[in-house]
């Protein structure tokens, strides 16, 4: 049974809004990370994705929030701990996070060593700068960039090479956990391949031991994670190996998210692309029942009345939905005779 | 048995540069390109490439450095303001951030009349205006007495967006340029809207260019797809030629770097 | 629209400074509808009269006399008469003469006196005691002594057919007057400046044609400005080279430099009110002129304007319904500031000499100009210079304030 990297309990936390009313962006999300997997989490924008990875640090500032839930790394529960301990011994230790557009933490004034000095000397008070420079040269060429960048300055350099920069920075003490929220998604496609590429590279190369990839490109996430987790409302409503989510989602959501994803191969043009009408709830006041009710096709009285819980399906997959997984997937064949009928 | 399509717009030798001297930047290098009717073509080009400038002269927003552009076989004259009207009859914009399309001051009604003033419906009786906008609202699946009176900021970007393709509904032009339309719109309903486009081109036969930097849109939605790298046109012909065989080089990387599902995505190349 | 005047009027510090310039414009326009005398009319022969109640010494005998005992009636009396040099006088005298100095309090003013009166001698020869000071014992001995008498005072009046002086009234000690009941009460807060003018009422209406002035100056600088920032933002191409070429004039030229320059070659003549308002926003424009500018260049690239032209709308329509209202709220900021700037230009010019003739309006400058001339500061008459001071500060204060909760309002990376 692999070590739990990274373990998630109930984890619920909230926005504080200018005029005191409360968002309840994360609605008690389970996870778990075993060692040496990585785990993506999918969904539209505003499903609490971008919240979720920034609690995981369980660094809370306002205007968010902590209500209630565990989190442990890597054994250890972080989720009481006081915000200058989490800065000390966690953040960049243990959790490396990258949020979006990372590359715009680069100092426009200072050189990429120096950053990378800051970094070091914040967390190891007795070392040179010599043995600084040695370890990024060391771990940039280990990465397959290129050492002279730790001399340029940022405006130096594209932004694919920033974003790699800072990913690279990020993990220079070695963390066994990295978020990386949305790395590529300013980048062009050549730039995003790299960034890619390299995160692949940190895995394989033992610089971290789990990942959690977060964004709302499918393909991508297809390509690099070993688990799926798709996000509704503030909710977990699917999760499932990367295979099994792109090509056989269950939960209508997930189906109707999973057949949106356009990608220049061949067939793509005979499919027709699913779309889901309607917008995610206000999460101010959420929905009692069923989040996702108002936008599904199979709504039934039964989904607005009570909450709706995780249910296993087979494989160990689980699924937020009172339907049971027979006979969605009935529906969702049904569906497709029709369609290819009707083309 | 082709049958004769008719050419709607011709650019030849579209050339745009900014600046003199030392500063002179080259954005669009000598492009041609032929539109005929009912077609839908896709501009895919990274950022850079000058593929924004380029719909900003077919347009006839900006003014090309040389070469010229055809309409309907006769050299376009946009010199003065009512020929610029007058061709806007024929060419409308769909652009790319839903938020900053609309004047934020004025109530999304504002957006359909001047529509239906371009029509010349300007003293229509107020029972049909509201007839035509309702029409046009429903052709996007909203309903016009729910969005009535309301500001800009009230709706979602997805709403905003279909408003602006009733916008195109109630304008009829003969080619619609969209500029990545669903870039900034949610995955879940870009299907939405790309399903209304193409059912209008099918209602009024109207010929579409995307423009975009996805080449898996460019791919679903196109007949033809012209691949643009600093200014030029380095590919061009139908979408299954250029996608699924690609013969420049650059347009090979663009394909290979963009991450796949069905076939194996090759993370060597880069 | 009506959501932003409602976030306005929250701001906190919007709010009071629009209350402070509320209750400049209230005070302006409300005051003289009361006091309806001549602010320029000259009250006081002499200069400088200190803030306080006039009463008419005249009217005040033949008013009804009341009488009042009052305790403490003489000593107030008497403590007016001597004032705290005097007494030192009689101090160091008493002490020069022999009295222990332990014994006498002075502000034990019986005592003092009487100690006074036993034992002063005009003869006595007190060494290193000048002559002006022994004339000044004369004199203050000549006052003590009526001071401790209650006795009344006795009016005579020539008699117009006689000649002669004959008696129309007696002033007991105790003989009062209600001021209400006396014909002739003047009550000059501010007291009167050095022509003699009631400082208040001159104040007031001063304060009146500065903002005048300033509305003038600033309307106009900002009309232009706007306008030719408009088209030189829009059009772009030729009109914006010639705009800013002339902008570009207006600014190597030090605006100030030039406002004394065409103030002094109108000539006093031509000098009023509304031509120097009309001169300083003629020099002022340039500044919102350059913002306006780069507000609008880098608004006419926005899809919504592209997609007003795509409607067919001229480009009058899309600079009046697409451009304005996305700058609006800078504009108002910008009319806000060239207004109290224009009331400070005035002030400026009007300190030298350049600003409105002077005989027909105060200003706030005139004023400044009049007090420093005829050295009130020097004089210690603060009334003639401090109030003006405290009007200029909370006009701009009050305006600038308005400006800032403004901005944080149309410009919420500016919150706190």
């Amino acid at each position: 049974m692999a070590n739990a990297m990274l373990e998630v309990r109930e984890l619920s936390t909230k926005y504080v809004t200018r005029f005191n009313e409360d968002v309840y962006a994360v609605d008690k999300v389970s996870l778990k990370v075993d060692e040496g997997r990585s785990l993506g989490i999918a969904g539209e924008s505003g499903c609490g994705k971008s919240t979720l990875a920034l609690s995981l640090m369980g660094y809370y500032f306002p205007p968010l929030h902590y209500t209630s839930g565990e989190i442990i790394i890597n054994g250890r529960n972080i989720s009481g701990m006081k915000p200058d301990d989490i800065r000390k011994a966690i953040l960049g230790k243990e959790i490396a996070y990258i949020p979006q557009a990372a590359m715009n933490a680069l100092n426009p004034t200072r050189k990429i060593i120096h950053f990378i000095e800051d970094v070091i000397l914040e967390h190891e008070m007795y070392v040179n700068k010599k043995d600084i420079y040695d370890r990024a040269k060391k771990l940039f060429e280990t990465l397959g960039l290129p050492p002279e960048v730790l001399e340029k300055y940022p405006v130096e350099l594209s932004g694919g090479m920033k974003q790699r920069t800072v990913i690279a920075i990020s993990v220079l003490l070695l963390p066994k956990v990295l978020i990386a929220d949305e790395p590529s998604s300013a980048l062009d496609v050549t730039s995003q391949k790299m960034v890619i590429k390299m995160l692949k590279q940190l895995m394989d190369a033992g610089f971290i031991s789990s990942m959690i990839f977060i964004t709302h490109e499918l393909p991508l996430l297809y390509n690099v994670v070993d688990d799926i987790m798709v996000m509704y409302a503030g909710q977990i409503v699917e999760k499932g190996t990367s295979h099994e989510m792109v090509f056989d989602p269950i939960h209508p959501y997930s189906k109707g998210l999973m057949g949106s994803i356009i990608v220049p191969e061949k067939g793509l043009r005979d499919v027709k692309l699913t779309a889901i009408p309607g917008v995610p709830p206000n999460l101010k006041k959420p929905p009692s029942g069923c989040r996702f009710a108002e936008r599904c096709r199979f709504v039934r009285p039964e989904c607005r009345v009570a909450s709706v819980q995780l249910r296993e399906a087979e494989n160990g997959r689980v699924y937020r939905c009172i339907i049971p997984e027979a006979e969605l997937r009935e529906a969702y064949a049904r569906e497709q005779e029709v369609q290819k009928h009707g083309n | 048995m082709a049958i004769e399509k008719k050419l709607y717009l011709s650019a030849k030798g579209i050339t745009k540069t900014f600046g003199f001297g030392r500063q002179k930047t080259v954005a669009v290098d000598n492009v041609d390109l032929d539109l005929y009717e009912g077609e839908v073509v896709s501009i895919v080009g990274e950022s850079g490439s000058g593929k924004t400038t380029l719909s900003k002269v077919l347009l006839g927003l900006m003014n090309q450095t040389s070469g010229d552009v055809y309409f309907q076989g006769l050299k376009r004259d946009i010199s003065t303001q009512a020929r610029k009207q007058e061709y806007w009859k024929n060419i409308q914009a769909i652009f790319q951030d839903p938020f900053s399309s609309y004047n934020i001051f004025n109530k999304i009604d504002s957006v359909l009349l001047d529509c239906i003033n371009m029509r010349g419906g300007k003293f229509y009786p107020r029972e049909k205006k509201i007839e035509m906008m309702t029409e046009a609202c429903s052709f996007v699946n909203l309903k016009f007495e729910e969005l009535t009176n309301k500001y800009p900021f009230e709706l979602s970007g997805g709403q905003m967006q279909r408003l602006m393709i009733a916008r195109i509904f109630l304008l009829q032009p003969k080619i619609l340029l969209a500029d990545e339309p669903t870039s900034m719109i949610d995955a879940c309903s870009r299907a939405t809207i790309l399903d209304e486009l193409m059912h209008l081109r099918k209602e009024i036969g109207m010929t579409i260019i995307f423009i975009t930097h996805d080449i898996g849109l460019a791919y679903y939605v196109s007949d033809n797809v012209y691949i643009m790298e600093k200014g030029k046109f380095v590919e061009g012909g139908s979408a299954d030629e250029v996608i699924l065989t690609p013969r420049h080089p650059y347009t090979k990387r663009l394909i290979n770097d963009v991450p796949k599902i069905y076939e194996e995505w090759d993370l060597t190349t880069v | 629209m009506k959501h932003i005047f409602q976030q306005v009027f929250r701001s906190g510090k919007f709010v009071t400074g629009f209350s402070i310039f509320s209750a400049i414009m209230l005070i302006v326009i409300f005051y003289p509808m009361i006091v309806t005398v001549s602010p320029l009319g000259i009250i006081g022969q002499g200069t400088f009269f200190p803030p306080g109640i006039y009463v008419s010494v005249y009217d005040s005998m033949s008013a009804t006399s009341y009488t009042l005992n009052l305790d403490g009636a003489s000593e107030m009396r008497i403590a007016s008469k001597l004032n705290e040099e005097d007494r030192l006088a009689v101090k160091d005298w008493l002490v020069a003469a022999g009295i222990p100095e332990s014994e006498i309090d002075i502000a034990d003013t019986a005592k003092l006196l009487d100690q006074w009166f036993t034992n002063y001698d005009p003869k006595k020869n007190i060494p290193g005691m000048t002559n002006a000071k022994r004339n000044y014992f004369v004199r203050l001995n000549t006052a003590l002594k009526g001071l401790l008498s209650d006795e009344g005072a006795i009016v005579m009046q020539t008699n117009p057919q006689t000649g002669e002086l004959a008696q129309i009234d007696t002033i007991q000690q105790t003989d009062y007057v209600n001021v209400g009941e006396v014909a002739n009460v003047r009550m000059l807060p501010l007291g009167t400046d050095n022509f003699g003018r009631d400082v208040l009422t001159e104040l007031i209406s001063a304060t009146r044609v500065s903002l005048q002035i300033g509305f003038v100056a600033g309307l106009i600088a900002t009309l232009i400005g706007l306008t030719l920032g408009l088209f030189a933002g829009y059009v772009g191409g030729l009109v914006d080279d010639i705009i800013m070429f002339i902008t570009n004039l207006f600014i190597v030229i030090p605006p100030f430099v030039l406002l004394i320059l065409i103030s002094f070659s109108i000539g006093q003549e031509q000098r009023g009110a509304f031509t120097i308002a009309v001169v300083i926003g003629l020099t002022s424009w340039v500044w919102t002129a350059r913002a306006v500018r780069s507000q609008v260049i880098s608004l006419r690239n926005r899809d919504h304007v592209n997609l007003s032209k795509l409607s067919g709308h001229s480009i009058v329509h899309i600079i009046l319904t697409d451009i304005l209202p996305y700058i609006m709220s800078y504009v108002i900021m910008a009319l806000i500031l060239q207004i109290s700037s224009g009331i400070l230009a005035e002030a400026q010019l009007s300190i030298l000499g350049l600003g409105p003739r002077t005989t027909e309006v105060p200003t706030l400058g005139l004023m400044m100009n009049w007090a420093m001339i005829y050295q009130a500061h020097i004089l210690g008459n603060w009334w003639a210079y401090m109030p003006v001071l405290v009007t200029i500060a909370l006009i701009t204060f009050s305006m600038n304030l308005m400006n800032t909760g403004m901005d944080q309002v149309f410009n919420p990376a500016l919150r706190d």
